[in-house]
């Protein structure tokens, strides 16, 4: 499995990660022997073996539909670098890709 | 257009009625100031944990049953991953494989044509995103949190849809449907109801499918089909000029009545679904699922025909009166104070619907109940009052939310049966009317007509009409 230059770009701007070019030929190495494991796999007849989602064996427990939590917005923005008017504010966004 | 042929295919999202999250125990309500609903899970803080809101599955699975769908147990929830501000944690909880429901349908008519099948492929379960506000600040956006994690349902029809009016009207019986199991108010202003539509054209006959584009978030059942008229005639332009349909996302501007490009695939998002290690599988028993079904409220077609054999409306009527819950329930509220139901029927649909209409109100908010309205058409058939002079007590009841009891006796509109009384205002008549009495004498007995109205104006509508014309009969016959 041979990873391109461009899908190494690709990879690191989909999980918005800067990586430096110089970094790209140690990266490739590292992330084509994760595919080779990976790809091991299919060289294993699973035709029996049922799909697993969850390493527990259990059903997922599930909540009453009821209002437990209060307004804890100051609280909760104590973090945040700016805010207006109970807002958190974040660097203008517009869809990057219109 | 006459050698083409739309094939168009609808991405519904709904929003579930629930007091709290899908995740979390935040509140949901609609229109609360920014982020005082939004607690830590849904702002995605380190360390918390989601937990399933199992009403969420219940509406869920209620809406499966309701369009014939399987239910799938185990069903599992997925990460969707992508970058925007208004989604914390930088993924999406929605569902891939094993979707909540899969593989309905529903049945759509248009204008007295036969019904047709709508395959529904599934419906899958994923909390909604926040809200970004682009417009009030300079170099910022403004982002509330409070509608983040509130639950949603996407319904993902079959691309079996060929017209913008089957669209319209595959739309109206989800919304139906959503209303009658009160598993959403479907109210698309607020966008509890969102529509995506993707659509494509190809030669008429042929059974390839065309590139498709998706128009997405279209707030009114107008703009759908507008939204998905434009988006037909602009693919049928380009194609006959010999070009090609590039696959891209648009977004249709209602203003300008058109749809515009947003993203293209080239740069469509890869969201590198994988199995949500947050949340186990969801193993649904047949125990569960059959108390779920036993819950159902009655739905729109069973609700018709119901109506049809237990009040021998009118197909047409029960058709009116069965698509929203709040007005056949109204209706039948009115039947058990009257038991006249098509003159039950035609009075929702006619006066009372007229009254709500002009003054913009919904069948909740209506000034008249169904206990005095039903009185009032008690009246019309006990004869207290005809059926003209109701329309005047309906007025008065609308405008002063009295009772019609109260009203016929303050504005002394009791029907006169007393014969005597009314021979007296014949007496009148005739008296005022020498010229026509005359004539109707001499052979012109069209005039009889003239007499009845005379008698009915005389007493201010409150004669029984039935028993003026007896008596005039009579009167003028000696």
């Amino acid at each position: 499995m041979t990873l391109k230059n461009k899908d190494l770009e690709q990879i690191a701007y989909l999980a918005r990660i800067n990586i430096n070019k110089k970094s790209f030929p140690s990266l490739k190495k590292e992330l084509e022997s994760i595919l080779e494991l990976v790809a091991k796999m299919d060289s294993v007849n699973t035709e029996s073996v049922v799909p697993m989602s969850h390493p527990l064996d259990i059903s997922q427990p599930l909540r009453k539909d009821e209002v437990t939590e209060k307004d804890d917005r100051k609280n909760l923005q104590k973090n945040a670098p700016l805010k207006k008017a109970g807002l958190f504010m974040v660097p203008k966004v517009i869809d990057e890709d219109a | 257009m006459s050698n083409w042929e739309a094939v168009i295919g609808l991405e519904v999202h709904v929003q579930l009625a629930t007091k709290s999250k899908i995740f979390s125990g935040a509140s949901t309500l609609f229109g609360s100031p920014p982020n005082t609903q939004a607690c830590n899970i849904d702002l995605g803080m380190p360390g918390v944990l989601p937990v399933l809101n199992k009403e969420v599955l219940k509406m869920a699975i209620k809406f499966g049953l309701a369009i014939n769908a399987s239910i799938n147990s185990p069903t599992q929830f997925a990460r969707k991953n992508y970058f925007y501000p208004d989604l914390p944690k930088g993924y999406q909880i929605s569902q891939l494989d094993s979707p909540i429901v899969e593989g309905g349908f529903l049945q759509i008519e248009i204008g007295g044509e036969k019904p047709k099948k709508i395959g529904i492929t599934r419906a899958h379960l994923e909390e909604d995103a926040g809200k970004s506000l682009h417009e009030e600040f300079e170099n910022h956006s403004g982002i509330d949190l409070n509608r983040a994690g509130t639950p949603l349902l996407e319904i993902v029809s079959e691309p079996e849809l060929n017209t913008s009016e089957e669209a319209v009207s595959y739309l109206k019986k989800i919304h139906s449907i959503i209303r009658h199991l009160e598993i959403s108010d479907g109210n698309m202003a607020e966008g509890s109801m969102r529509c995506d539509a993707n659509v494509s054209v190809r030669k008429k006959g042929s059974d390839e499918l065309g590139t498709r584009t998706e128009t997405k978030n279209v707030n009114s059942f107008r703009f759908v089909e507008k939204a998905i008229n434009h988006e037909i005639k602009r693919q049928i332009k380009i194609l006959e000029s010999g070009e090609k349909i590039t696959q891209e996302t648009r977004l249709y501007d209602s203003q300008l009545d058109e749809t515009r490009s947003m993203r293209s695939k080239e740069f469509a998002n890869d969201y590198r679904y994988f199995p949500e290690p947050d949340l186990l599988p969801v193993v649904l028993d047949k125990k569960f699922i059959e108390s779920v079904k036993s819950e159902m409220p009655e739905l729109s077609e069973e609700k018709k025909n119901r109506l049809i054999t237990e009040y021998k409306l009118s197909d047409y009527d029960a058709d009116v009166l069965s698509v929203d819950p709040n007005l056949s329930k109204y209706f039948e509220e009115v039947v058990t104070n009257s038991s006249n139901p098509k003159l039950a029927a035609n009075w929702v649909m006619g006066d009372l619907s007229a009254f709500l209409n002009k003054d913009n109100l919904s069948i909740l908010d209506t000034r008249v109940d169904a206990t005095n309205l039903g009185t009032l058409l008690a009246r019309i058939e006990d004869s207290t009052i005809s059926g003209k002079i109701a329309k005047e007590v309906f007025e008065e009841m609308w405008l002063s939310e009295k009772g019609p009891d109260q009203i016929i006796e303050e504005k002394g509109l009791k029907q006169v049966t007393d014969s005597t009384e009314i021979e007296k205002v014949i007496d009148q008549v005739f008296e005022e009317n020498p010229t026509q009495l005359q004539q109707y004498k001499s052979g012109k007995e069209k005039l009889f007509g003239f007499f009845v109205g005379q008698v009915m104006k005389v007493s201010r509508g409150k004669a029984n009409p039935e028993q003026v014309n007896k008596l005039l009969k009579k009167r003028l016959e000696e």
